[in-house]
C-alpha cells in the first residue's frame, strides 16, 4: 500500500509499504477513504518532538471501511464492513482511566509506556502516527490502518454522510469542543483564543455552542482571521497590534477575557524578543517548546478566569509566569481530548445540521502529493488551512 | 530495619539468600496501607547485603559507642549494652559491597485481587508477560523449575519452592541450593480502596551469576531489575484488564534508516497471522527482554 513516511526532519515521503496485518485480539484492519493533515503532524514534521524513527507512518486523523477485525473484537461493537471515524487517541476501555472516561489517559494502550513515563512521569495513551514514545502505531496517511482495541474507539457512521462533514470527528472537531468545554465558558463571557488553524476554528465555534458573548481570535494569517470572523469571532491580528495583552484588556473594560484558550502550542510565533530568545533556546536544545500563546494566555486572563490548553507541548517551557497565575487565582485545564467522550454527541450536532466541519478544508490532494502539501500547510502558503488527502485516488482516476 | 540488624546473615553463594531469614522481608501484617506500599517502591535497584554502605559506617559507629557505654557501667545491663554493640560492630564489619540486587514496585490493577492472584499463581503461564522468562514447570510438591533468558541467549535455570502463600494475598517463594542463580521474592494483592482493584505489590532479591560483572552486562542491554520488574507489571496489568498486551512489533513501516535497521535487528520484527491463539501470538512476539 501507500503511506506517507516520516523520513526524517522536514521530509516526507510517499512509499510503498507492505499492507498492515492483525496483531493482536482485538485490533481491526481500515481501509482508509479520507486523511487528513494535522497541525499537530507539523511538529513531527520540524522535528521539535523526540523518538520519531525513519520509516515510521504518519498520521492520525482518518476515516474508512472496516475490512478485517481479529478474533477478539466484540462483534457487536465492529464488524466488517462497517464505515467508521477512528479517534487519534488509542484507549483499551477497561483501565482505571477509560472507566473514568478519561480516555486520552489510557494505562494500557502504549506499548512504549517507559518511554513516555521517563519524560513525562507517565505516559497518555498510545496515538496514531505520533512518534515512539507515544507508542510507534503505524498512522493514516496510507491506504490501511491497523486499529488496535478496535471495539472502543472508532464510531459508526450512518450511511449517506460525505466523508468531508465526519472525518473530522477523528481529532480536530472534539479537540477544539474539548478546548472550549476546559475554558469552562458561562453564559456572557469573552473568550480569546490564541491561533486560528482549525483546532482554533473548531473552538471558536464551540465556544458560541456553549455559551459564550463573544469570542477573540488572535493570529497573523489574514486568512485565517477572516475564516473566524466568518465563525462570528472578533479578531486580532498580532503583528499590527503593540502589545497583544494590551489590546485584550483595552477590548474587555481592562478586565481580561474570562477564559483564555492557547489553541497555538509549542512552535508559537511572536514579533517580540522573547519569541527571538526562545528559537535560540530551542536551537540550543535548552527548551523544547516556545510557549509564546501560553505566557500571553496567563498574562491576558481576568482573576479567577480559566486558561485551557489544546495546543500541544511536548517537554520544558521557560518562563511560564507562574506569579500571574497563582496570584490572579487562576485555573488550567488541558490533555489529550478524551474523545469517546465526545465524538458521537458531535456527529449528532453534524447530523442535525448544527455545523458543517468541511468549512475549514482549503486543499485536497491525492497521497502522491502528500510532501507538497506538509510544505505549504507548514509555510502556510496558498491560504492553506486543512489538507484533506485521498489515498486512492490513482485508483479512481484509472 | 531492626530484624536486619539483629540477623546479619553470611551470604554465600550456595545458600538462598534468605535461606532462614525470608520472613524478615516478607511483611506478616495482612492490611498494608496504600502509603505502605508506596514506601516499599521507592526501594532502590541495588542494596549490599543487609546493610547499604551508610548503615554499615552507623552500625559501626553506634554499635561501638554502645560497647564502650556498656563496658563503661560494669553492671548487668552494661553487659547486654555492650553485647548488643558488640552484635552492631559485627553485622557492619561483615557486611559485603553490594552483590545481590533488589526490585521492588508496585502496580493498581482494575480488576479483583482474586483474579489477579488466580492468573499469577498459575505459574506456568507467568512467560506470557515475563518476557525474560522462558518456562515454568512444577517439579515437585509447591516445587517450580524456572527457565529464564540470560545474557547472550544462555538459559539461566532455577529451581523454587513456594515458603508462604495465602489466597488471594500473597504468594512468597525462594530459590533452593544449587540454582544457578538466586531469586527470593513475594507478590501481594491487596483491595484497593473505594473499589479502584487490587494493589498489586511485588519485591524480588536475586544475584545473578558473576556478580557484579553480569550487572554490567544487564545494564547495557537495560535489565535493571527494576525496569524488568515494571515491565512485567505493566504487561500483566495489561494481560488482566484487557485480555492482550499492547504491541506495535511486525508492523508495517517505510524503509528504515541503517541505524534504524540496527537498532530493530535486536528486535526482529515478526508478522503475525490474525488467526493465530493467543498464547502463539504472544510467543512471536516475545523478546529477549
Amino acid at each position: 500500500m501507500k503511506a506517507v513516511c516520516w523520513m526524517g526532519v522536514g521530509k516526507m515521503s510517499v512509499e510503498t509499504v507492505p499492507d498492515p496485518e492483525i496483531l493482536n485480539r482485538r485490533d481491526a484492519i481500515v481501509r482508509i477513504s479520507s486523511t487528513c493533515i494535522c497541525g499537530s503532524d507539523l511538529h513531527l514534521y520540524n522535528g521539535f518532538i523526540p523518538t520519531m524513527e525513519q520509516g515510521d507512518i504518519m498520521g492520525h486523523e482518518f476515516m474508512g471501511e472496516v475490512v478485517e477485525v481479529g478474533a477478539g473484537v466484540d462483534r457487536d461493537k465492529l464488524k466488517i464492513g462497517d464505515s467508521v471515524v477512528v479517534p487519534f487517541t488509542i484507549a483499551c476501555g477497561n483501565c482505571f482511566f477509560c472507566k473514568r472516561e478519561l480516555w486520552s489517559c489510557c494505562d494500557n494502550s502504549n506499548p512504549n509506556y517507559w518511554m513516555a513515563e521517563k519524560l513525562l512521569g507517565s505516559s497518555p495513551c498510545g496515538l496514531f502516527g505520533y512518534t515512539h514514545m507515544m507508542g510507534g502505531y503505524a498512522g493514516g496517511q496510507a491506504q490501511y490502518a491497523r486499529v488496535p482495541f478496535a471495539d472502543v474507539g472508532p464510531l459508526k457512521i450512518p450511511e449517506g454522510i460525505p466523508d468531508d462533514r465526519v472525518v473530522f470527528l477523528s481529532d480536530i472537531f472534539p479537540t477544539g469542543y474539548f478546548g472550549a468545554l476546559n475554558a469552562d465558558i458561562k453564559p456572557g463571557d469573552t473568550v480569546a483564543i490564541w491561533g486560528c488553524g482549525p483546532v482554533a476554528q473548531f473552538a471558536i465555534r464551540s465556544a458560541f455552542m456553549l455559551g459564550a458573548e463573544r469570542v477573540i481570535a488572535i493570529d497573523r494569517f489574514d486568512y485565517r482571521l477572516r475564516l473566524a470572523e466568518e465563525g462570528g469571532a472578533e479578531t486580532i491580528n498580532y503583528e499590527q497590534v503593540g502589545d497583544v495583552v494590551e489590546t485584550l484588556k483595552d477590548m474587555t473594560g481592562s478586565m481580561g477575557p474570562d477564559s483564555c484558550i492557547d489553541a497555538v502550542g509549542m512552535e508559537a510565533h511572536d514579533n517580540s524578543v522573547m519569541y527571538f530568545v526562545d528559537r535560540a533556546k530551542q536551537a540550543m536544545k535548552t527548551e523544547t517548546d516556545r510557549p509564546i500563546a501560553l505566557r500571553q494566555a496567563i498574562k491576558a486572563c481576568r482573576k479567577g478566569g480559566t486558561v485551557s490548553v489544546p495546543g500541544v507541548y511536548g517537554g520544558f517551557d521557560d518562563k511560564i509566569p507562574m506569579g500571574a497565575f497563582m496570584n490572579k487565582g487562576l485555573a488550567m485545564k488541558t490533555g489529550q481530548t478524551h474523545m469517546m467522550r465526545f465524538m458521537k454527541p458531535l456527529l449528532d450536532r453534524v447530523e442535525n445540521g448544527d455545523i458543517d466541519p468541511s468549512f475549514v478544508i482549503s486543499h485536497r490532494a491525492p497521497i502522491d502529493q502528500a510532501s507538497e502539501m506538509y510544505r505549504i500547510f507548514c509555510d502556510k502558503k496558498d491560504n492553506c488551512t486543512k489538507v484533506v488527502l485521498d489515498p486512492w485516488a490513482d485508483a479512481k482516476a484509472a | 530495619m531492626v530484624l536486619i540488624l539483629v540477623s546479619p546473615k553470611k551470604i554465600s553463594s550456595s545458600a538462598p539468600l534468605f535461606a532462614a531469614s525470608h520472613l524478615t522481608f516478607i511483611p506478616n501484617e495482612r492490611h498494608q496501607s496504600m502509603n505502605q506500599a508506596a514506601r516499599i517502591t521507592h526501594g532502590n535497584g541495588a542494596t549490599c547485603a543487609g546493610l547499604n554502605p551508610k548503615q554499615r559506617w552507623g552500625a559501626l559507629i553506634a554499635g561501638g559507642s554502645l560497647k564502650l557505654l556498656g563496658l563503661s557501667r560494669r553492671s548487668a545491663s552494661g553487659l547486654a549494652l555492650a553485647a548488643a554493640g558488640g552484635a552492631l560492630v559485627y553485622a557492619g564489619a561483615r557486611t559485603k559491597l553490594p552483590d545481590h540486587f533488589e526490585a521492588a514496585s508496585s502496580l493498581l490493577l482494575n480488576f479483583t485481587p482474586e483474579e489477579a492472584f488466580r492468573l499469577w499463581r498459575n505459574f506456568k503461564d507467568l512467560p506470557l508477560f515475563m518476557y525474560h522468562l522462558e518456562s515454568v514447570t512444577q517439579i515437585g510438591d509447591g516445587r517450580y523449575r524456572w527457565i529464564a533468558a540470560g545474557p547472550f541467549g544462555s538459559p539461566l535455570r532455577w529451581d523454587a519452592e513456594i515458603v508462604d502463600e495465602r489466597q488471594n494475598e500473597l504468594i512468597a517463594w525462594r530459590s533452593l541450593p544449587d540454582s544457578e542463580i538466586e531469586v527470593d521474592g513475594y507478590v501481594k494483592f491487596r483491595p484497593a480502596p473505594a473499589g479502584r482493584g487490587t494493589l498489586v505489590i511485588a519485591r524480588v532479591l536475586y544475584r545473578p551469576p558473576g556478580g557484579a560483572a553480569a550487572r554490567a552486562v544487564a545494564k547495557m542491554l537495560g535489565k535493571d531489575p527494576k525496569f524488568m520488574m515494571r515491565q512485567d507489571l505493566r504487561r500483566f496489568k495489561a494481560l488482566i484488564e484487557t485480555g492482550e498486551i499492547p504491541t506495535i512489533d511486525g508492523q508495517t513501516h517505510g524503509p528504515r534508516s541503517v541505524a534504524t535497521a540496527a537498532m530493530r535487528l535486536a528486535d526482529p520484527d515478526r508478522p503475525i497471522r490474525g488467526d493465530a491463539e493467543m498464547r502463539e501470538i504472544l510467543n512471536a512476539k516475545r523478546r529477549i527482554a
